[in-house]
């Protein structure tokens, strides 16, 4: 028999793993809800995912490209730019929608119990299906400009979006937590996404920066854009180096995100 | 012997009166604090890391200990803010206790609302499913009870219709609905039956016993339906400021609670929640409804009401008015007022006076009513104390005379008057 021992607690521990993974229909539900109600009454529905980002990449490529003349590490301008823009909203969609999962959702808080964990990670899933359907006109630019990925750079993928993940959930959990007591986020990471955008390099390589570069890559984003772009269109040679020391930060921020919203989580129901 | 399924022990839950008067604070606030007084801010620091400072503590519960068995359906009851629904977010984990230890041999379901975590958009089918899952049902489970949930529901039809078009009547009982189908081995309900309307109400409560009856299920039920408790539970804890003032048989229990709640308590600790929204500038001292000259808050219909208020002025007040309204309990609707000058109309400062309010037998029909006393000048224009349910006026309970049923219906008496008139041929 289940046995449910409630005390005054306060760290992380395994049990929070064990509990997560208890409620993991819990956590589809609230994915599939958050999609589901975010293109209802729309009428082009789940294309909206695809059409924002290849806007975004027309406007960049025309302004950026075209008429401000950027360097694109020898590669054409759009197909450069799309790949930075598809990492990098998914980065900056996941971590607007995490920090408000909790204020969002105020009314099932003060109501039920689940392990708070779920809410904003769910939002970051819900962002990577966004990534995923608008990864399909990359799929589609690649075979346009003619590009083959170089195959060892196929496996890189999947540990730049895992990277990308933990970075999106750490900060996204940090952020979240503080929204719910001081709910100035929500008016200051509008503004401070839009900065990162240009310190990271999404319309600009980072060899731009040239002895300075260092400095972008204090940012993890960098590291995982770059790397993109060296597995999937050989821009420059794969920095493991660079992929390493984003794969550590990204933990670390990972770590501290959560450690930060256990010790903060019993206040949650009585603040929000 | 077998454990019990609930353990409770010493449980308390502590509230900073500062974190729960402003809610949220804005990052801004704490830092314009810092940059205009950066000493007096890491002062304030300090104290709290050394543990000087005084906080504005509140314990909303304190010294709970308690134990259920498996199978028992225990009622909580208590007067407002008496703790019942911080008892109920502790039990089911939405807040911590600041102390003690809980012990659940089970799985838990609480219902603490119906429809948490409905979504207008989404259809009446879409939201059973993600409603189910919130309340910690498995994909399966809703599957299979699928059918009955909608059944019980009634709303077959609109199934695919999103629920912001269904009526309120809809929307609740669906809620309902697929709250009553989890199957828990504790389950705890607070106060849901408070909606919907009548017939549902009993069908409601119908579901709950079926489920308390048939299945030897754990329940804790808080409510304020005497009515409810009285049919469902054997047993009730009942709450008093923030403790267990006795456990045991239901009929017992309810029978302290009537005598607990039915002694208004003007004492100074509601004077502060009085002063906050009224000038004070005359204060109620005292009130008490009277029969046979001893204080009591239940009449029968055919018995005349009395009040009778001790008032005291802080300050000279000219034009000085009495008002009164009686409320519905559920709704907060009022169902008739009146106001009138006292006779002693400038007051003042320091003056003590009273006086006594009589409404005639068979104004109401049977029923709870809330009360409502405020002392205003005449254009009721400046309140100078308000008195009500929130500070601690017992509900008035007028009981039924059974002599005709239908003098038992109704919310008051029409007055009127009977002539024979000539018919014209």
């Amino acid at each position: 028999m289940e046995t449910t021992v409630i005390g005054p607690r306060k760290t992380f521990s395994l049990k929070d793993i064990k509990e997560l993974w208890q409620y993991r229909e819990l956590l589809y539900f609230f994915t599939w809800k958050d999609l589901k109600v975010r293109y209802k009454q729309t009428t082009i529905g789940i294309l909206w995912a695809i059409l924002q980002p290849f806007i975004t990449m027309v406007v960049f490529t025309i302004f950026f490209g075209k008429l401000a003349g950027l360097p694109s590490d020898g590669v054409p301008y759009p197909i450069f730019v799309y790949t930075g823009l598809l990492f990098w909203q998914f980065f900056s969609g996941a971590l607007s929608e995490t920090s408000s999962s909790l204020t969002g959702n105020q009314s099932i808080i003060t109501k039920v119990y689940f392990p708070r964990l779920i809410l904003p990670i769910s939002s970051v899933i819900t962002k990577f299906i966004d990534f995923l359907v608008a990864s399909i006109i990359l799929v589609a630019m690649m075979i346009y400009y003619g590009y083959t990925p170089y195959l060892g750079g196929l496996f890189i993928i999947p540990l730049l979006l895992l990277i990308t993940f933990m970075a999106s959930v750490g900060l996204g959990l940090f952020l979240s937590a503080i929204n719910v007591k001081y709910r100035d986020v929500r008016y200051a990471l509008p503004f401070f996404i839009q900065i990162l955008l240009f310190l990271t390099p999404v319309i600009y390589p980072a060899s731009i920066a040239g002895k300075y570069s260092w400095f972008l890559a204090l940012n993890p984003m960098t590291g995982v854009i770059q790397s993109a772009r060296a597995a999937l269109l050989g821009s420059t040679p794969i920095n493991w180096f660079l992929i390493g020391i984003s794969a550590i930060a990204c933990f670390i921020m990972l770590l501290i995100g959560i450690v930060y919203f256990k010790k903060v989580e019993r206040y949650f129901a009585d603040v929000i | 012997m077998k454990k019990p399924i609930i353990e409770v022990r010493g449980v308390g839950k502590k509230y900073d009166i500062r974190h729960m008067r402003g809610g949220y604070i804005a990052l801004r606030d704490v830092v314009m604090n810092v940059i205009k007084s950066p000493f007096s801010f890491l002062k304030s620091k300090a104290k709290q890391v050394v543990g000087l400072e005084k906080k504005e503590e509140f314990w909303a519960l304190k010294d709970i200990s308690f134990e259920v068995n498996k199978g028992e359906v225990v009622g909580i009851i208590g007067a407002n803010g008496a703790g019942k629904s911080t008892l109920l977010k502790i039990l089911s984990q939405i807040t911590p206790p600041t102390e003690g230890e809980i012990i659940l041999r089970g799985r838990v379901g609480s219902l603490l609302e119906v429809g948490t975590g409905f979504h207008p958009e989404l259809s009446g089918r879409e939201n059973i499913f993600l409603n189910g899952a919130i309340l910690g049902m498995k994909r399966r489970e809703i599957e299979e009870k699928f059918d009955q949930i909608v059944k019980f529901a009634g709303i077959e039809k609109f199934l695919d219709t999103p629920v912001k078009y269904y009526s309120s009547g809809m929307y609740v009982r669906l809620a309902f609905s697929v709250a009553a189908h989890m199957e828990p081995d504790i389950l705890l309900v607070d106060e849901v039956l408070a909606v919907g309307d009548a017939e549902f109400q009993k069908k409601c409560l119908g579901k709950m016993n079926e489920i308390t009856q048939t299945e030897g299920r754990t329940i804790l039920f808080v409510s304020h339906n005497m009515a409810a408790i009285r049919s469902l539970c054997k047993k009730c804890i009942l709450l008093n400021k923030g403790k267990i003032e006795i456990m045991g048989e239901t009929e017992k229990v309810t029978a302290i609670y009537r005598t607990l709640s039915k002694v208004a308590d003007l004492e100074t600790t509601s004077l502060h929640d009085r002063l906050r929204r009224t000038s004070g500038d005359v204060q109620f001292q005292g009130v008490k409804a009277l029969k046979d000259s001893e204080e009591c808050w239940e009449f029968k219909q055919d018995e005349k009401l009395e009040f009778h208020f001790a008032c005291k002025a802080t300050k000279n007040v000219e034009n000085l008015s009495f008002f009164m309204a009686f409320l519905e309990p559920e709704t907060g609707k009022i169902i008739g007022n009146s106001w009138g000058d006292i006779k002693k109309e400038n007051v003042h400062a320091g003056e003590q006076f009273s006086f006594s309010v009589n409404i005639p037998p068979k104004t109401f029909r049977p029923t709870q009513l809330l009360l409502y006393f405020a002392l205003t000048n005449k254009e009721r224009t400046k309140w100078y104390d308000v008195i009500d349910a929130n500070v601690g006026l017992p509900i008035l309970d007028i009981m039924p005379t059974n002599i005709e049923p239908n003098e038992n219906e109704g919310l008051f008496v029409v007055p009127f008057t009977l002539e024979s008139t000539k018919r014209n041929k």
